[in-house]
């Protein structure tokens, strides 16, 4: 039996901003993780990650990270994916001070 | 203080205008991420977790008015309004747009200050103690040597891909305040029968494999000093494990060869390198010294200070704690707290770098430092203005009366920002500061040192903490584990591990049993914590450390 594949998302940092993006199914990049493609099978998450990596000029650091799917979208299965996806606990910036202002 | 002459600013100019055009191509798609990474992080930019941060090197911790000012200018246009002062003496922007950090270095060099070498496997910033020119106790002023160092390493052609990094601290008292135990190079200012000398420690270093320094040499002549720091690097440089990360720092070198065959190895390499030192930094170290003069200190009366004391218990408690005694007399080195309780250890605001920039220039003879403590001192102030600077500091919540008290707590950025992290180390701090404040206990239990790490590379000193904490993921949740004992001065010590680790939600509990069994334990109150554990050991603090988790097990 192989092993169960955990759904994963890819993300990276965007290029100018440094801030936290997702890969989406339309081959861009969101800044919420809502927006992210879930790969549920591993083969399909490694092409999915070529394509992703190759689109250097737009990104740095590109992973995929394991999350659970959520009817509100993915949730990180670790907590420093948590913290990416929210911003520092000690100042009200990054992305919960952006999805604030769009609010 | 030093002061750039052309050859330096010629040089970051060159650097500046190099690395604007890297960016440039890096944003045109000329350059890969695997090509521009070590021009950043040679320019001290690394990626975080949420941004880009750049390292701003503070040489020594040194600042003037001026350069203070434009890091409060930078904060404001091009970040978040605010920085962050590191246990190496410098400062970091947690939120820079890669586009505008060209003009940030431009606006950097405006000021004589730079990110060169603060990444990398080079020599990084020198750091020396903060109260280096002004200290009571101190032999020497250490900033001069450490200049030369500075000026030395930087772009050294040997040196810019060692194994590893490369830290050097310096101090010139005798009472180690620069934890010149736990840097690669230990500099330590002696005087033996009248002549000033160094005794040469390496292979300290926290992190992954915490390790005290050992003491290469015990009295190296001032002439010697630069051709001895050059025969070390050169040594470690050929010997270090570039094949492995993890023990290519020079302390496992020295573990591995032992302290005797390093020894000899240096002191051959110094035997064939010291001709070509023909004494040309010898009169580089002459001229740096002429530039760190101490100021005209001024004569007053103290009556306005002694009058403070004397009626304002507010004043008077702040004076207890954050005045240290100065060499010239009338005057204080004042510790400004970073450490208000519940906020993040070493950060200021732009408004709050303005006033403490204000108050250097108005009653400080212009002078700033930054202790690894990450906390800000002004250096040289008669004491009949320190009133006025505790009224303007108080104002601007910079008036906390922490100074080496249990809230003044070293924290690493942690997994709230740094890509290595494990775990979260500021809210930590935050919570033990404001905890403690709560119980009004602060003063009582005195003298106290808790240094917290997010991970093992151990930037929160954790390892000579007198209370160590050290953030783990153990199974993907935060864990923190508890060292005692430490010591980061003269006689370093490292922190005797207690056992298993505590979550989150356990951890400020935990701390605080270890207070009151020490509370408890104490001879009297002169004893501090870290005397009462040297003289007790761990066990008693073990006890009371997991006295509840016993207490349970029994009750099953």
């Amino acid at each position: 039996m192989p092993r169960e594949f955990t759904p994963q998302v890819i993300t990276a940092n965007a290029l100018i901003e440094g801030d936290v993006v997702y890969f989406t199914t339309q081959d861009t990049w969101s800044r919420a993780l809502s927006d992210a493609d879930i790969l549920t099978d591993e083969a399909d998450a490694a092409l999915r990650l070529l394509i992703a990596e190759a689109r250097h000029h737009e990104v740095v650091g590109v992973y995929l990270t394991a999350m659970k799917p959520t009817p509100e979208g993915p949730v990180p299965v670790h907590f420093r994916e948590e913290f990416r996806r929210t911003g520092p606990s000690n100042h009200f910036h990054g992305k919960q001070a952006d999805s604030a202002t769009r609010a | 203080m030093y002061t750039y002459t052309e050859f330096d600013k010629a040089f970051v100019a060159e650097r500046n205008r190099q690395f604007r055009a890297q960016v440039e191509r890096r944003i045109d798609g000329s350059l890969t991420e695997d090509e521009f990474k070590p021009l950043r992080l040679m320019n001290g930019l690394y990626l975080q977790l949420h941004a880009y941060m750049l390292r701003v090197a503070i040489p020594y911790g040194t600042l003037n008015s001026a350069q203070m000012r434009q890091l409060a200018m930078i904060a404001e246009r091009w970040d978040k309004g605010y920085g962050h002062f590191t246990t190496r003496q410098n400062i970091q922007f947690n939120w820079p747009n890669l586009a505008n950090v060209p003009d940030i270095l431009e606006a950097l060099a405006e000021v004589e200050m730079h990110c060169i070498q603060t990444s990398g496997n080079t020599i990084r910033n020198v750091t020396a103690d903060h109260f280096a020119g002004a200290a009571a106790d101190e032999v020497a002023d250490p900033r001069p040597v450490a200049e030369l160092i500075r000026q030395w390493s930087t772009d050294h052609p040997e040196f810019q891909f060692l194994p590893r990094k490369f830290k050097v601290g310096v101090t010139g008292s005798p009472n180690d305040r620069a934890v010149t135990a736990a840097h690669d190079i230990g500099l330590r200012i002696v005087e033996r029968d009248g002549e000033i000398g160094y005794q040469v420690l390496v292979g300290g270093g926290l992190g992954r494999t915490p390790m005290i320094g050992k003491v290469l040499a015990d009295f190296l002549p001032e002439a010697d000093l630069l051709p001895y720091i050059e025969a070390v690097v050169g040594v470690w440089n050929l010997l270090g494990r570039r094949d492995n990360k993890f023990k290519a720092r020079i302390k496992i070198t020295v573990h591995e060869h032992g302290i005797d065959d390093i020894r000899a190895r240096v002191e051959k390499q110094f035997a064939a390198i010291k001709p070509s030192f023909k004494g040309v930094d010898q009169q580089m170290l002459a001229d740096i010294r002429a530039q760190f003069a101490p100021p005209e200190f001024i004569t007053a009366s103290e009556a306005p200070y002694n009058q403070a004391r004397q009626h304002d218990p507010v004043f008077r408690s702040w004076a207890d704690t954050n005045l240290s005694e100065h060499r010239a007399p009338g005057y204080a080195i004042v510790s400004i707290s970073l450490k208000a309780h519940g906020a993040t250890p070493g950060d200021a605001s732009a408004q709050q770098m303005r006033l403490m920039a204000d108050l250097a220039e108005r009653y400080g003879h212009d002078e700033l430092r930054i202790s690894h403590e990450q906390n800000v001192i002004l250096p040289y102030v008669h004491k009949s203005h320190v009133p006025s600077v505790f009224a303007a500091l108080r104002a601007t919540g910079l008036g906390t009366a922490n100074i080496g008290l249990i809230s003044d707590i070293i924290a690493c950025p942690g997994m709230d920002y740094c890509a290595l992290a494990t775990a979260r180390s500021i809210p930590i701090a935050q919570q033990i500061a404001t905890r403690f404040d709560e119980l009004k206990l602060e003063h009582e239990i005195g003298e106290m040192k808790i240094k917290i790490s997010g991970c093992i590379n151990a930037c929160g000193h954790h390892h000579v903490g007198h209370i160590g904490i050290l953030g783990l993921d153990r199974a993907g949740v935060e864990s923190y584990q508890i060292t005692l004992g430490g010591d980061h001065r003269e006689d370093a010590r490292l922190g005797d591990r207690t056992g298993p680790g505590f979550s989150a939600d356990e951890i400020v509990p935990a701390i605080e049993r270890i207070i009151h069994a020490y509370l408890d334990l104490r001879l009297d109150a002169s004893e501090t914590f870290l005397a009462a554990y040297q003289r007790l050991g761990l066990a008693p603090f073990k006890a009371a450390l997991y006295e509840i988790e016993a207490q349970a097990y029994a009750a099953e």
